[in-house]
C-alpha cells in the first residue's frame, strides 16, 4: 500500500489533523479572556424632531440627534465590532436598543478610539412617539469579538452615559 | 498512478467474498447514519434547525468570509439584542441570511421586533426582508451565531457553485467506501 496516491492521502490527513489541533489550541488559549476595558461616553447636542420615515411608514415617527465623545483606551484584542446602543423605554415597547454608530476594527488597526464632537452614523428612529421628552435613555458601548477560530463574545464596556430628550419638537436644522 | 488507468484498484473487490462485501456495504451505511445522528442531536442540543452554516456571501466581511463556518444555537428563552449575529430565514427565498441586529423593539409580553444590517452593507436589511415586512420576528430567526471557524466550508462553496463538483466528490467518496478494504 505505498502507492503515490496513499502516501499523498496521509500526508493530507495528517496536514488536516494538525491544522485542527493547533486551530483548537488558538480558541483554548483565549477562551476565558473577558475582553472588557473602561469606556466613557458623553452627550453633547441633543434634538428631537417628528419627522416622517419614508422608508417604513407616512407616519411621524421621533428622530434624535445625539453628539458624542467616546473614550477607549488599549484594546488587547484582535478584530472587532464596536457598537454604540441606545437603550430606553416607551410606552408600548419595554426595551428598545438601537445602534447608532458602530466601527469595524481589524488587526493591525489604531485601536485606541478616542472621539470627539462626532455625528451619529445611523438616524435614532423610534418605532413610534417614544423620543420627545424621554427621560432615560442610556448609551452604553459594546463589542462583538471576531476571533480566528472560537466563540464571538459580545462583550458590554463599563461605563455608560444616561441622557434625556427635550420636551419640544425642534423646528430649526440641526446644528 | 498507473492503478488509476488500468483499473486493478477493483481487483480488491474481485478478490472480496460475498460476506466482506455486504460488510463494506454496511459500513457505508453506519457511516451515513452516524452523520445523521450527529446532525439531528446537535439540532437536539442547540436548539437550532440548522445547527452549524456555511457563510455564502461577503456581506459580513470582514468578520465572515465565503466559506467560513458558523456554529448556531437558538435557545428561546435568550433573548435577542442589538450587536447578535442571527441566521433568519426571508419568506420566498431559500437560502438563510447571516446578518447583525441593529435594532430591537421588546413588548413586556415578550414579543420582540428587530432589524438587521449586514457589517458590510451600507444599508439596512429591508430591502432583502419580503415585500411590505419591516421588521423581523422570533419566528424567522434559524440560529444565533456563537462559533465561528475560518476556511472549512469552502467545499461546501465548490460544490455549491459548481454542481459537477459535487457529483464527482459524492461518486469518489462512495465508491472508495464501497471499494477500499482495510
Amino acid at each position: 500500500m505505498n502507492t503515490f496516491l496513499s502516501r499523498l492521502n496521509t500526508i493530507f490527513a495528517f496536514t488536516l489533523s494538525v491544522m485542527a489541533g493547533l486551530t483548537f489550541l488558538c480558541f483554548l488559549s483565549t477562551v476565558f479572556n473577558d475582553h472588557k476595558t473602561l469606556v466613557s461616553i458623553n452627550t453633547g447636542k441633543i434634538i428631537v424632531k417628528s419627522v416622517p420615515d419614508y422608508s417604513t411608514s407616512r407616519e411621524k415617527n421621533d428622530l434624535g440627534f445625539v453628539v458624542f465623545d467616546v473614550h477607549i483606551f488599549n484594546w488587547n484584542v484582535k478584530q472587532l465590532f464596536l457598537y454604540l446602543t441606545a437603550e430606553y423605554t416607551t410606552q408600548n415597547h419595554k426595551l428598545n436598543q438601537v445602534v447608532m454608530w458602530d466601527k469595524i476594527i481589524r488587526r493591525g488597526e489604531n485601536a485606541i478610539l478616542d472621539y470627539r464632537s462626532m455625528n451619529t452614523k445611523y438616524y435614532f428612529w423610534d418605532y413610534g412617539n417614544g423620543l420627545k421628552g424621554n427621560r432615560n435613555v442610556t448609551l452604553t458601548l459594546s463589542w462583538n469579538v471576531i476571533p480566528n477560530a472560537g466563540t464571538l463574545p459580545k462583550v458590554m464596556g463599563e461605563g455608560s452615559h444616561r441622557f434625556a430628550f427635550p420636551d419640544e419638537y425642534s423646528h430649526h436644522g440641526l446644528q | 498512478m498507473g492503478a488509476l488507468l488500468d483499473f486493478s484498484f477493483l481487483d480488491d473487490v474481485r478478490r472480496m467474498n460475498k460476506r466482506q462485501l455486504y460488510y463494506q456495504v454496511l459500513n457505508f451505511g453506519m457511516i451515513v447514519s452516524s452523520a445523521l445522528m450527529i446532525w439531528k442531536g446537535l439540532m437536539v442540543v442547540t436548539g437550532s434547525e440548522s445547527p452549524i452554516v456555511v457563510v455564502l456571501s461577503g456581506s459580513m466581511e470582514p468578520a465572515f468570509f465565503r466559506g467560513d463556518l458558523l456554529f448556531l444555537t437558538n435557545y428561546q428563552e435568550e433573548p435577542i439584542r442589538v450587536g447578535e449575529i442571527v441566521v433568519f430565514k426571508i419568506e420566498g427565498r431559500d437560502i438563510p441570511i447571516v446578518h447583525r441586529v441593529i435594532k430591537v423593539h421588546e413588548k413586556e409580553n415578550g414579543t420582540v421586533k428587530f432589524l438587521t444590517k449586514g457589517d458590510n452593507n451600507s444599508v439596512d436589511d429591508r430591502g432583502l426582508y419580503a415585500p411590505g415586512q419591516l421588521w423581523l420576528e422570533k419566528k424567522d430567526v434559524v440560529g444565533r451565531a456563537r462559533g465561528f471557524v475560518p476556511y472549512v466550508g469552502i467545499v461546501t462553496i465548490l460544490m455549491n457553485d459548481y454542481p459537477k463538483f459535487k457529483y464527482m466528490i459524492l461518486a469518489c467518496l462512495g465508491a472508495f467506501v464501497l471499494i477500499h478494504r482495510e
